[in-house]
Protein backbone atom coordinates (compact mmCIF):
# COMPACT_ATOMS: atom_id res chain seq x y z
CA UNK A 1 0.00 0.00 0.00
CA UNK A 2 1.41 3.60 -1.01
CA UNK A 3 1.67 6.02 1.50
CA UNK A 4 -0.88 8.45 1.09
CA UNK A 5 -0.08 11.63 -0.97
CA UNK A 6 -0.25 15.26 0.55
CA UNK A 7 -1.98 17.51 -1.80
CA UNK A 8 -2.99 21.28 -1.86
CA UNK A 9 -5.89 22.42 -3.93
CA UNK A 10 -5.45 26.29 -4.57
CA UNK A 11 -9.44 27.80 -5.28
CA UNK A 12 -11.04 30.69 -3.89
CA UNK A 13 -14.39 29.72 -4.56
CA UNK A 14 -15.37 27.37 -1.54
CA UNK A 15 -18.04 25.40 -3.53
CA UNK A 16 -16.01 24.42 -6.19
CA UNK A 17 -12.57 23.57 -3.25
CA UNK A 18 -14.93 21.18 -1.70
CA UNK A 19 -16.27 20.03 -4.83
CA UNK A 20 -12.50 19.32 -6.24
CA UNK A 21 -11.92 17.54 -2.34
CA UNK A 22 -14.53 15.18 -3.23
CA UNK A 23 -13.43 14.05 -6.78
CA UNK A 24 -10.06 13.37 -5.46
CA UNK A 25 -11.35 11.38 -1.95
CA UNK A 26 -13.01 9.47 -4.77
CA UNK A 27 -9.32 8.89 -6.22
CA UNK A 28 -7.66 7.73 -3.19
CA UNK A 29 -6.92 8.19 0.52
CA UNK A 30 -5.24 11.27 0.57
CA UNK A 31 -4.64 14.14 3.00
CA UNK A 32 -5.79 17.03 0.86
CA UNK A 33 -5.74 20.94 2.38
CA UNK A 34 -7.34 23.76 0.53
CA UNK A 35 -5.71 27.29 0.44
CA UNK A 36 -8.14 29.53 -0.21
CA UNK A 37 -6.12 32.90 0.88
CA UNK A 38 -3.57 33.69 -2.38
CA UNK A 39 -2.13 36.11 0.11
CA UNK A 40 2.08 34.71 -0.13
CA UNK A 41 0.84 32.19 -1.98
CA UNK A 42 4.19 30.40 -2.48
CA UNK A 43 5.54 30.58 1.39
CA UNK A 44 2.17 29.09 2.20
CA UNK A 45 2.43 25.98 -0.03
CA UNK A 46 6.56 25.96 0.91
CA UNK A 47 5.41 25.52 4.78
CA UNK A 48 2.88 22.74 3.93
CA UNK A 49 5.64 20.63 1.62
CA UNK A 50 3.22 18.92 -0.45
CA UNK A 51 3.51 16.41 -3.38
CA UNK A 52 1.47 17.79 -5.15
CA UNK A 53 -0.87 21.48 -5.97
CA UNK A 54 -3.51 21.70 -8.12
CA UNK A 55 -4.52 25.20 -9.39
CA UNK A 56 -6.71 26.58 -11.62
CA UNK A 57 -4.81 27.97 -14.94
CA UNK A 58 -7.45 30.94 -15.05
CA UNK A 59 -6.09 32.27 -11.56
CA UNK A 60 -3.11 35.18 -12.19
CA UNK A 61 -1.99 33.89 -8.98
CA UNK A 62 -0.63 30.69 -10.61
CA UNK A 63 2.74 32.49 -11.66
CA UNK A 64 3.76 32.48 -7.86
CA UNK A 65 3.68 28.58 -8.28
CA UNK A 66 6.79 28.83 -10.70
CA UNK A 67 9.02 30.10 -7.95
CA UNK A 68 9.05 26.85 -6.37
CA UNK A 69 10.38 25.02 -9.73
CA UNK A 70 13.62 27.00 -8.99
CA UNK A 71 13.64 26.13 -4.84
CA UNK A 72 16.80 25.76 -4.34
CA UNK A 73 17.34 25.84 -0.61
CA UNK A 74 18.76 22.48 1.32
CA UNK A 75 15.95 21.38 2.55
CA UNK A 76 13.86 22.39 -0.32
CA UNK A 77 12.27 19.66 -2.09
CA UNK A 78 12.35 20.69 -5.63
CA UNK A 79 8.93 21.16 -7.33
CA UNK A 80 8.30 20.44 -11.20
CA UNK A 81 5.52 21.00 -13.30
CA UNK A 82 3.11 17.44 -13.81
CA UNK A 83 4.57 18.41 -17.91
CA UNK A 84 7.77 17.33 -17.07
CA UNK A 85 7.47 13.85 -16.31
CA UNK A 86 4.21 12.89 -17.81
CA UNK A 87 2.70 12.06 -21.66
CA UNK A 88 2.17 14.78 -23.77
CA UNK A 89 -1.31 13.80 -23.81
CA UNK A 90 -1.93 14.33 -20.33
CA UNK A 91 -0.63 17.59 -19.77
CA UNK A 92 -2.46 18.82 -22.70
CA UNK A 93 -6.00 17.66 -21.30
CA UNK A 94 -4.99 19.07 -17.86
CA UNK A 95 -4.65 22.46 -19.20
CA UNK A 96 -7.53 22.48 -21.73
CA UNK A 97 -9.88 21.04 -18.83
CA UNK A 98 -8.40 24.62 -16.65
CA UNK A 99 -6.42 23.11 -14.24
CA UNK A 100 -2.29 22.60 -13.85
CA UNK A 101 -0.17 20.39 -11.16
CA UNK A 102 2.82 20.76 -9.56
CA UNK A 103 4.15 18.03 -8.04
CA UNK A 104 7.56 17.54 -6.33
CA UNK A 105 10.80 15.32 -8.14
CA UNK A 106 10.71 12.20 -7.98
CA UNK A 107 6.66 11.37 -7.51
CA UNK A 108 5.96 8.23 -9.77
CA UNK A 109 3.91 9.27 -12.75
CA UNK A 110 1.44 6.45 -12.26
CA UNK A 111 0.62 7.90 -8.87
CA UNK A 112 -0.05 11.06 -9.82
CA UNK A 113 -2.25 10.38 -12.85
CA UNK A 114 -5.45 8.72 -10.96
CA UNK A 115 -5.29 12.22 -9.16
CA UNK A 116 -5.31 14.32 -12.03
CA UNK A 117 -7.75 12.09 -13.73
CA UNK A 118 -10.25 13.23 -11.15
CA UNK A 119 -8.94 16.87 -11.57
CA UNK A 120 -9.44 16.98 -15.19
CA UNK A 121 -12.90 15.54 -15.05
CA UNK A 122 -13.85 17.95 -12.37
CA UNK A 123 -12.61 21.03 -14.11
CA UNK A 124 -14.54 20.18 -17.01
CA UNK A 125 -17.60 20.23 -15.46
CA UNK A 126 -16.61 23.72 -13.98
CA UNK A 127 -16.05 24.98 -17.46
CA UNK A 128 -19.60 23.53 -18.76
CA UNK A 129 -21.02 25.06 -15.80
CA UNK A 130 -19.50 28.73 -16.50
CA UNK A 131 -20.10 28.16 -20.43
CA UNK A 132 -23.93 27.71 -19.62
CA UNK A 133 -24.46 30.41 -17.07
CA UNK A 134 -22.72 32.96 -19.17
CA UNK A 135 -24.53 31.50 -22.38
CA UNK A 136 -27.86 32.03 -19.67
CA UNK A 137 -27.02 35.39 -18.54
CA UNK A 138 -26.63 36.75 -22.08
CA UNK A 139 -29.93 35.87 -23.27
CA UNK A 140 -31.18 37.08 -20.09
CA UNK A 141 -29.36 40.54 -20.84
CA UNK A 142 -30.85 40.12 -24.51
CA UNK A 143 -34.35 39.06 -23.50
CA UNK A 144 -34.31 42.52 -21.30
CA UNK A 145 -33.01 44.93 -23.74
CA UNK A 146 -35.34 43.29 -26.36
CA UNK A 147 -38.39 44.28 -24.12
CA UNK A 148 -37.33 48.00 -23.69
CA UNK A 149 -36.98 48.57 -27.37
CA UNK A 150 -40.22 46.81 -27.95
CA UNK A 151 -42.01 49.22 -25.19
CA UNK A 152 -40.38 52.57 -26.14
CA UNK A 153 -41.84 51.30 -30.40
CA UNK A 154 -45.17 50.62 -28.62
CA UNK A 155 -45.39 54.17 -27.15
CA UNK A 156 -43.94 56.06 -29.74
CA UNK A 157 -45.88 54.46 -32.55
CA UNK A 158 -48.56 53.19 -30.73
CA UNK A 159 -48.35 49.50 -32.01
CA UNK A 160 -48.97 46.51 -30.06
CA UNK A 161 -46.32 44.27 -28.33
CA UNK A 162 -46.55 42.00 -31.04
CA UNK A 163 -46.18 44.43 -34.30
CA UNK A 164 -43.37 46.08 -32.24
CA UNK A 165 -41.42 42.78 -32.08
CA UNK A 166 -42.14 42.39 -35.87
CA UNK A 167 -40.54 45.55 -36.75
CA UNK A 168 -37.64 45.48 -34.81
CA UNK A 169 -36.85 41.62 -36.70
CA UNK A 170 -37.48 42.92 -40.24
CA UNK A 171 -34.99 46.08 -39.34
CA UNK A 172 -32.94 43.56 -37.98
CA UNK A 173 -33.03 41.22 -41.32
CA UNK A 174 -33.11 44.44 -43.56
CA UNK A 175 -29.46 45.47 -41.58
CA UNK A 176 -28.05 41.48 -41.28
CA UNK A 177 -27.84 42.02 -38.11
CA UNK A 178 -29.13 40.36 -34.47
CA UNK A 179 -32.49 41.84 -32.98
CA UNK A 180 -30.76 42.48 -29.63
CA UNK A 181 -28.23 44.65 -31.56
CA UNK A 182 -30.77 46.63 -33.44
CA UNK A 183 -32.95 46.49 -29.64
CA UNK A 184 -29.33 47.84 -28.25
CA UNK A 185 -29.02 50.55 -30.71
CA UNK A 186 -33.04 51.73 -30.45
CA UNK A 187 -32.95 51.68 -26.51
CA UNK A 188 -28.92 53.70 -26.68
CA UNK A 189 -30.29 56.18 -28.84
CA UNK A 190 -33.72 56.73 -27.14
CA UNK A 191 -31.54 57.40 -24.12
CA UNK A 192 -29.83 59.70 -25.92
CA UNK A 193 -33.08 61.81 -27.03
CA UNK A 194 -35.11 61.76 -23.68
CA UNK B 1 -6.92 34.95 -45.20
CA UNK B 2 -4.86 32.73 -42.91
CA UNK B 3 -6.32 33.31 -39.06
CA UNK B 4 -3.18 32.63 -36.16
CA UNK B 5 -4.26 32.69 -32.47
CA UNK B 6 -1.73 34.38 -30.44
CA UNK B 7 -2.09 34.67 -26.96
CA UNK B 8 -0.92 37.95 -24.96
CA UNK B 9 -0.83 39.55 -21.16
CA UNK B 10 -2.55 43.01 -20.51
CA UNK B 11 0.62 45.14 -20.40
CA UNK B 12 1.31 48.27 -22.81
CA UNK B 13 3.87 46.05 -24.68
CA UNK B 14 1.54 43.41 -26.04
CA UNK B 15 0.83 47.10 -28.38
CA UNK B 16 2.65 45.58 -31.19
CA UNK B 17 0.28 42.36 -31.22
CA UNK B 18 -2.67 44.31 -30.62
CA UNK B 19 -1.92 47.31 -33.11
CA UNK B 20 -1.37 44.62 -35.87
CA UNK B 21 -4.54 43.24 -35.51
CA UNK B 22 -6.33 46.54 -35.16
CA UNK B 23 -5.04 48.46 -37.48
CA UNK B 24 -4.85 45.94 -40.29
CA UNK B 25 -1.11 45.53 -40.68
CA UNK B 26 -1.83 41.73 -40.03
CA UNK B 27 -4.43 41.87 -42.48
CA UNK B 28 -2.04 43.32 -44.95
CA UNK B 29 0.23 40.26 -44.94
CA UNK B 30 -3.28 38.17 -45.06
CA UNK B 31 -3.41 37.28 -41.38
CA UNK B 32 -6.09 37.05 -38.87
CA UNK B 33 -4.88 37.69 -35.76
CA UNK B 34 -7.08 36.16 -32.71
CA UNK B 35 -6.17 37.57 -29.87
CA UNK B 36 -6.62 35.57 -26.69
CA UNK B 37 -5.85 37.43 -23.76
CA UNK B 38 -4.34 35.07 -20.86
CA UNK B 39 -4.08 35.08 -17.18
CA UNK B 40 -0.70 34.66 -16.23
CA UNK B 41 2.92 33.76 -18.16
CA UNK B 42 2.98 30.53 -17.11
CA UNK B 43 -0.52 29.73 -18.41
CA UNK B 44 0.25 31.54 -21.98
CA UNK B 45 3.67 29.59 -21.65
CA UNK B 46 1.45 26.43 -21.51
CA UNK B 47 -1.10 27.20 -24.26
CA UNK B 48 1.85 27.94 -26.83
CA UNK B 49 3.78 24.84 -25.48
CA UNK B 50 0.59 22.19 -25.87
CA UNK B 51 -0.82 24.05 -29.04
CA UNK B 52 -3.66 25.99 -28.36
CA UNK B 53 -2.11 29.00 -29.83
CA UNK B 54 0.22 29.18 -32.63
CA UNK B 55 1.89 32.63 -31.02
CA UNK B 56 2.27 34.74 -28.00
CA UNK B 57 3.59 37.72 -26.41
CA UNK B 58 6.62 36.76 -24.35
CA UNK B 59 9.18 37.28 -21.38
CA UNK B 60 12.43 37.60 -23.19
CA UNK B 61 13.98 35.24 -20.89
CA UNK B 62 11.58 32.57 -21.10
CA UNK B 63 12.41 30.87 -24.24
CA UNK B 64 15.79 31.39 -23.32
CA UNK B 65 15.00 29.26 -19.82
CA UNK B 66 13.49 26.59 -21.91
CA UNK B 67 16.45 25.84 -24.38
CA UNK B 68 18.23 25.67 -20.65
CA UNK B 69 15.99 23.46 -19.72
CA UNK B 70 14.65 25.41 -16.73
CA UNK B 71 11.48 26.59 -18.21
CA UNK B 72 8.83 24.34 -16.81
CA UNK B 73 8.19 23.19 -20.24
CA UNK B 74 9.68 21.05 -22.44
CA UNK B 75 8.45 22.16 -25.54
CA UNK B 76 11.19 24.26 -27.37
CA UNK B 77 10.16 28.24 -27.91
CA UNK B 78 12.07 30.00 -30.13
CA UNK B 79 11.99 34.02 -29.84
CA UNK B 80 11.13 35.27 -33.80
CA UNK B 81 12.07 38.93 -32.86
CA UNK B 82 11.93 41.98 -30.04
CA UNK B 83 7.96 42.99 -29.42
CA UNK B 84 9.85 45.99 -26.73
CA UNK B 85 12.83 47.38 -25.47
CA UNK B 86 12.83 48.61 -22.11
CA UNK B 87 8.94 49.47 -20.84
CA UNK B 88 9.42 48.32 -16.78
CA UNK B 89 9.10 50.31 -13.70
CA UNK B 90 10.52 50.10 -10.40
CA UNK B 91 8.77 51.57 -7.59
CA UNK B 92 8.99 51.42 -4.06
CA UNK B 93 5.85 51.50 -1.28
CA UNK B 94 4.63 55.26 0.32
CA UNK B 95 6.81 54.37 3.59
CA UNK B 96 10.02 53.43 1.54
CA UNK B 97 9.63 56.31 -0.53
CA UNK B 98 9.09 58.64 2.74
CA UNK B 99 12.45 57.01 4.13
CA UNK B 100 13.99 57.78 1.05
CA UNK B 101 12.87 61.45 1.25
CA UNK B 102 14.42 61.53 4.92
CA UNK B 103 17.86 60.40 3.79
CA UNK B 104 17.71 63.51 1.08
CA UNK B 105 17.04 61.40 -1.52
CA UNK B 106 15.89 63.63 -4.96
CA UNK B 107 14.25 61.02 -6.72
CA UNK B 108 15.59 61.59 -9.83
CA UNK B 109 14.28 59.09 -12.22
CA UNK B 110 17.90 58.56 -13.75
CA UNK B 111 20.89 57.59 -11.12
CA UNK B 112 20.72 53.81 -10.81
CA UNK B 113 23.76 53.85 -8.72
CA UNK B 114 22.75 56.60 -6.40
CA UNK B 115 19.17 55.54 -5.95
CA UNK B 116 19.69 51.31 -5.38
CA UNK B 117 22.49 52.65 -2.63
CA UNK B 118 19.60 54.96 -1.29
CA UNK B 119 16.98 51.87 -1.30
CA UNK B 120 19.27 49.71 0.36
CA UNK B 121 20.26 52.32 2.95
CA UNK B 122 16.66 53.51 3.01
CA UNK B 123 15.60 49.56 3.58
CA UNK B 124 17.72 48.82 6.65
CA UNK B 125 17.72 45.64 6.22
CA UNK B 126 14.62 44.31 4.82
CA UNK B 127 13.90 44.45 1.08
CA UNK B 128 11.54 42.44 -0.52
CA UNK B 129 10.85 43.39 -4.56
CA UNK B 130 8.25 41.84 -6.52
CA UNK B 131 8.79 40.68 -10.05
CA UNK B 132 6.00 39.43 -12.51
CA UNK B 133 7.60 36.05 -13.16
CA UNK B 134 10.50 33.89 -12.27
CA UNK B 135 12.27 33.98 -15.67
CA UNK B 136 11.86 37.56 -16.53
CA UNK B 137 13.50 40.71 -17.85
CA UNK B 138 12.26 42.65 -14.42
CA UNK B 139 13.92 39.60 -11.97
CA UNK B 140 17.41 39.89 -14.35
CA UNK B 141 17.29 43.53 -13.46
CA UNK B 142 16.63 43.98 -10.07
CA UNK B 143 19.12 40.95 -9.85
CA UNK B 144 22.18 42.54 -11.66
CA UNK B 145 20.93 45.98 -9.55
CA UNK B 146 21.87 45.11 -6.65
CA UNK B 147 24.37 42.07 -7.29
CA UNK B 148 26.69 45.24 -8.66
CA UNK B 149 25.80 47.43 -5.53
CA UNK B 150 27.55 44.54 -3.33
CA UNK B 151 23.86 43.00 -2.44
CA UNK B 152 22.52 40.73 -1.60
CA UNK B 153 22.47 40.64 1.70
CA UNK B 154 19.93 38.75 4.10
CA UNK B 155 16.84 40.44 4.80
CA UNK B 156 16.59 41.39 0.50
CA UNK B 157 14.68 38.96 -1.91
CA UNK B 158 12.43 38.45 -4.73
CA UNK B 159 9.29 37.54 -4.96
CA UNK B 160 6.72 36.76 -7.45
CA UNK B 161 3.55 38.50 -7.76
CA UNK B 162 1.18 38.99 -11.07
CA UNK B 163 1.41 42.45 -12.31
CA UNK B 164 -2.41 43.09 -12.04
CA UNK B 165 -1.85 41.96 -8.21
CA UNK B 166 0.89 44.40 -7.99
CA UNK B 167 -0.48 47.34 -6.33
CA UNK B 168 -2.64 45.29 -4.01
CA UNK B 169 0.64 43.41 -2.76
CA UNK B 170 2.13 46.54 -1.82
CA UNK B 171 -0.56 47.94 -0.19
CA UNK B 172 -1.15 44.86 2.04
CA UNK B 173 2.81 45.19 3.03
CA UNK B 174 3.51 41.77 1.08
CA UNK B 175 6.10 43.63 -0.51
CA UNK B 176 8.51 46.84 -0.41
CA UNK B 177 9.18 47.37 -3.80
CA UNK B 178 9.02 46.15 -7.81
CA UNK B 179 9.63 46.27 -11.06
CA UNK B 180 6.99 45.83 -13.68
CA UNK B 181 5.78 46.86 -16.82
CA UNK B 182 3.24 49.52 -17.61
CA UNK B 183 0.64 50.29 -16.79
CA UNK B 184 0.97 48.56 -13.61
CA UNK B 185 3.45 50.75 -11.84
CA UNK B 186 1.86 53.91 -12.59
CA UNK B 187 -1.50 51.97 -10.96
CA UNK B 188 0.51 51.60 -7.91
CA UNK B 189 0.63 55.60 -8.14
CA UNK B 190 -3.07 56.43 -9.03
CA UNK B 191 -3.84 54.23 -6.14
CA UNK B 192 -1.93 56.27 -4.00
CA UNK B 193 -0.31 52.83 -2.59
CA UNK B 194 3.19 53.54 -4.20
CA UNK B 195 5.72 56.00 -5.82
CA UNK B 196 7.93 55.16 -8.83
CA UNK B 197 11.31 55.38 -8.60
CA UNK B 198 13.06 54.15 -11.84
CA UNK B 199 12.31 53.29 -15.56
CA UNK B 200 14.17 50.01 -15.71
CA UNK B 201 16.10 51.42 -18.49
CA UNK B 202 18.16 53.29 -15.90
CA UNK B 203 19.76 49.85 -15.22
CA UNK B 204 20.03 48.81 -18.28
CA UNK B 205 19.39 51.22 -21.44
CA UNK B 206 18.25 48.71 -23.80
CA UNK B 207 17.26 45.23 -22.33
CA UNK B 208 15.04 43.30 -24.47
CA UNK B 209 11.92 43.00 -22.91
CA UNK B 210 9.13 40.86 -24.83
CA UNK B 211 9.71 38.87 -27.77
CA UNK B 212 7.77 37.32 -29.87
CA UNK B 213 7.39 33.55 -29.33
CA UNK B 214 6.13 30.61 -31.30
CA UNK B 215 6.93 26.94 -30.98
CA UNK B 216 10.33 26.28 -32.54
CA UNK B 217 8.85 23.17 -34.49
CA UNK B 218 6.02 25.51 -36.16
CA UNK B 219 8.30 28.29 -37.51
CA UNK B 220 10.30 25.31 -39.39
CA UNK B 221 7.08 23.84 -40.64
CA UNK B 222 5.28 27.48 -41.72
CA UNK B 223 8.27 29.69 -42.91
CA UNK B 224 5.85 31.76 -44.73
CA UNK B 225 2.92 32.42 -41.76
CA UNK B 226 6.25 32.96 -39.68
CA UNK B 227 7.62 35.20 -42.23
CA UNK B 228 4.05 36.77 -42.56
CA UNK B 229 3.96 37.02 -38.92
CA UNK B 230 7.20 38.73 -38.15
CA UNK B 231 6.70 41.28 -41.21
CA UNK B 232 2.97 42.15 -39.36
CA UNK B 233 4.37 42.72 -36.31
CA UNK B 234 7.23 44.96 -37.46
CA UNK B 235 4.79 46.99 -39.19
CA UNK B 236 3.36 47.77 -35.86
CA UNK B 237 6.20 48.19 -34.23
CA UNK B 238 7.03 51.43 -36.47
CA UNK B 239 3.65 52.82 -36.47
CA UNK B 240 3.87 52.86 -32.27
CA UNK B 241 7.02 54.92 -32.29
CA UNK B 242 5.49 57.60 -34.18
CA UNK B 243 5.40 59.89 -31.68
CA UNK B 244 1.94 61.15 -33.49
CA UNK B 245 0.39 58.06 -32.66
CA UNK B 246 0.62 57.89 -29.48
CA UNK B 247 -2.50 59.31 -28.44
CA UNK B 248 -4.45 56.46 -30.76
CA UNK B 249 -2.60 53.81 -29.46
CA UNK B 250 -3.27 54.79 -25.49
CA UNK B 251 -6.97 54.53 -27.16
CA UNK B 252 -6.58 51.32 -28.40
CA UNK B 253 -4.90 49.56 -25.66
CA UNK B 254 -7.17 51.05 -22.74
CA UNK B 255 -10.23 48.92 -24.57
CA UNK B 256 -11.75 46.39 -22.19
CA UNK B 257 -10.55 43.12 -24.27
CA UNK B 258 -6.97 44.51 -23.88
CA UNK B 259 -5.67 46.62 -21.05
CA UNK B 260 -8.84 47.68 -19.36
CA UNK B 261 -6.86 50.74 -17.70
CA UNK B 262 -7.87 54.15 -18.79
CA UNK B 263 -6.19 55.14 -21.74
CA UNK B 264 -4.57 58.20 -19.75
CA UNK B 265 -2.64 56.02 -17.79
CA UNK B 266 -1.51 53.71 -20.91
CA UNK B 267 -0.18 56.99 -22.31
CA UNK B 268 2.10 57.71 -19.73
CA UNK B 269 4.35 54.50 -21.22
CA UNK B 270 4.16 55.48 -25.01
CA UNK B 271 5.18 59.65 -24.03
CA UNK B 272 7.80 58.74 -20.77
CA UNK B 273 5.91 61.20 -19.13
CA UNK B 274 5.20 60.35 -15.45
CA UNK B 275 3.73 61.09 -12.39
CA UNK B 276 5.86 59.21 -9.93
CA UNK B 277 4.12 59.84 -6.22
CA UNK B 278 0.72 60.69 -4.96
CA UNK B 279 2.50 64.55 -4.84
CA UNK B 280 1.97 64.83 -8.11
CA UNK B 281 5.40 65.28 -9.14
CA UNK B 282 6.11 64.12 -12.51
CA UNK B 283 9.16 63.12 -14.59
CA UNK B 284 10.19 62.28 -18.04
CA UNK B 285 11.88 58.58 -19.02
CA UNK B 286 12.96 59.22 -22.89
CA UNK B 287 12.67 57.13 -24.65
CA UNK B 288 10.36 54.72 -21.96
CA UNK B 289 9.76 51.73 -24.16
CA UNK B 290 11.14 51.28 -27.97
CA UNK B 291 9.10 49.31 -30.26
CA UNK B 292 11.14 49.87 -33.73
CA UNK B 293 13.84 52.76 -33.51
CA UNK B 294 17.39 51.86 -33.29
CA UNK B 295 16.64 48.40 -35.02
CA UNK B 296 14.73 47.71 -31.41
CA UNK B 297 13.01 44.55 -32.90
CA UNK B 298 16.14 42.83 -33.88
CA UNK B 299 16.56 39.80 -32.03
CA UNK B 300 20.23 40.09 -31.08
CA UNK B 301 22.24 36.68 -30.32
CA UNK B 302 24.14 38.47 -28.00
CA UNK B 303 20.76 39.90 -25.65
CA UNK B 304 20.13 35.84 -25.34
CA UNK B 305 23.40 35.11 -24.07
CA UNK B 306 23.32 37.49 -21.41
CA UNK B 307 19.99 36.30 -20.21
CA UNK B 308 21.40 32.46 -20.30
CA UNK B 309 24.97 33.55 -18.68
CA UNK B 310 23.08 35.74 -16.06
CA UNK B 311 20.41 32.30 -15.33
CA UNK B 312 23.42 30.03 -15.59
CA UNK B 313 24.77 32.31 -13.32
CA UNK B 314 21.71 31.70 -10.67
CA UNK B 315 20.74 28.59 -11.34
CA UNK B 316 24.63 27.15 -11.24
CA UNK B 317 24.86 25.74 -14.58
CA UNK B 318 27.85 25.92 -16.95
CA UNK B 319 27.37 29.18 -18.37
CA UNK B 320 29.30 28.80 -21.80
CA UNK B 321 26.60 25.97 -22.67
CA UNK B 322 24.32 27.96 -21.59
CA UNK B 323 25.21 30.89 -23.86
CA UNK B 324 25.37 28.38 -26.74
CA UNK B 325 22.20 27.22 -25.92
CA UNK B 326 20.36 30.77 -25.49
CA UNK B 327 22.08 32.21 -28.66
CA UNK B 328 19.82 29.53 -30.87
CA UNK B 329 16.43 30.83 -29.48
CA UNK B 330 17.18 34.62 -30.44
CA UNK B 331 16.11 33.66 -34.27
CA UNK B 332 18.29 36.85 -35.77
CA UNK B 333 18.19 34.54 -39.03
CA UNK B 334 14.45 33.99 -39.76
CA UNK B 335 14.24 37.88 -38.70
CA UNK B 336 16.45 38.81 -41.67
CA UNK B 337 14.83 36.43 -43.99
CA UNK B 338 11.62 37.91 -43.35
CA UNK B 339 12.38 41.56 -43.45
CA UNK B 340 14.82 41.63 -46.31
CA UNK B 341 12.92 43.65 -48.98
CA UNK B 342 10.64 45.03 -46.83
CA UNK B 343 12.08 48.24 -45.98
CA UNK B 344 13.77 47.54 -42.58
CA UNK B 345 17.04 48.35 -41.85
CA UNK B 346 18.99 44.71 -41.41
CA UNK B 347 22.14 45.13 -39.12
CA UNK B 348 25.18 43.52 -40.47
CA UNK B 349 25.70 41.27 -37.58
CA UNK B 350 23.99 39.39 -35.34
CA UNK B 351 25.94 39.80 -32.21
CA UNK B 352 27.23 43.10 -30.77
CA UNK B 353 29.13 43.76 -27.40
CA UNK B 354 26.32 44.45 -24.62
CA UNK B 355 26.79 47.67 -22.73
CA UNK B 356 29.23 49.11 -24.95
CA UNK B 357 27.49 51.82 -27.37
CA UNK B 358 26.66 55.18 -25.48
CA UNK B 359 25.39 57.72 -27.94
CA UNK B 360 23.62 57.32 -31.18
CA UNK B 361 25.95 54.57 -33.09
CA UNK B 362 26.04 54.30 -36.60
CA UNK B 363 27.40 51.01 -37.48
CA UNK B 364 27.23 48.60 -40.70
CA UNK B 365 23.76 48.04 -42.02
CA UNK B 366 22.77 45.50 -45.17
CA UNK B 367 21.78 48.96 -46.75
CA UNK B 368 24.03 51.25 -45.40
CA UNK B 369 24.32 52.50 -41.93
CA UNK B 370 22.01 51.92 -38.95
CA UNK B 371 21.97 53.96 -35.70
CA UNK B 372 21.63 51.92 -32.45
CA UNK B 373 20.91 53.39 -29.18
CA UNK B 374 22.47 53.81 -25.62
CA UNK B 375 22.90 50.25 -24.56
CA UNK B 376 24.87 50.94 -21.13
CA UNK B 377 24.55 48.73 -18.20
CA UNK B 378 24.31 51.04 -14.97
CA UNK B 379 27.85 50.25 -13.99
CA UNK B 380 29.44 50.88 -17.02
CA UNK B 381 30.37 47.20 -17.25
CA UNK B 382 30.77 45.52 -20.98
CA UNK B 383 29.16 41.91 -22.15
CA UNK B 384 31.20 40.58 -24.38
CA UNK B 385 29.80 37.78 -26.36
CA UNK B 386 33.25 36.33 -27.72
CA UNK B 387 34.41 35.88 -24.53
CA UNK B 388 31.08 33.94 -23.57
CA UNK B 389 31.82 31.41 -26.57
CA UNK B 390 33.33 28.89 -26.70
Amino acid sequence: MNPALSIIIVEKDRDRALLIVDSLRAAGDHLIHVIADETGLARKIAERNPDVVLIDVTSPSRDMLEELTLASGPMDRPVAMFVDRSDPGLTKAAIEAGVSAYVVDGLRADRVKPILDAAIARFHMFQRMRTELATTKRALEERKVIDRAKGILMKAKRLTEEEAYALLRKAAMDQGRKVADVAEALVTAAGLLA
Amino acid sequence: MTTLNVGFIALVDAAPLIVAHELGFAAEEGLALSLTRAPSWSTLRDMLAVGQIEAAHMLAPVPVATALGVGGVATRIDALSVLSVNGTMIGVSNGLAERLRGLGYAFDFADATVAGKALIAAAAGLLRIGVPFPFSMHAELIHYWLAALGQPAPGISIHTVPPPLMAQALAAGEIDGFCVGEPWGSVAVETGVGALLLPGSAIWAFAPEKVLAVRTDWAADQPDLTARLIRSVWRAGRWLDDAGNHITGAEILARPAYLDVAAEIIERALTGRFVVSDRGEERQAEPFIAFHHGAAGFPWRSQAAWIGTQLAGRLGLDPDTAATAARAVFRSDLYRQALRGAGADLPGASEKAEGAVSGHLAVASESGKLFLRPDRFFDGRVFDPLSARR
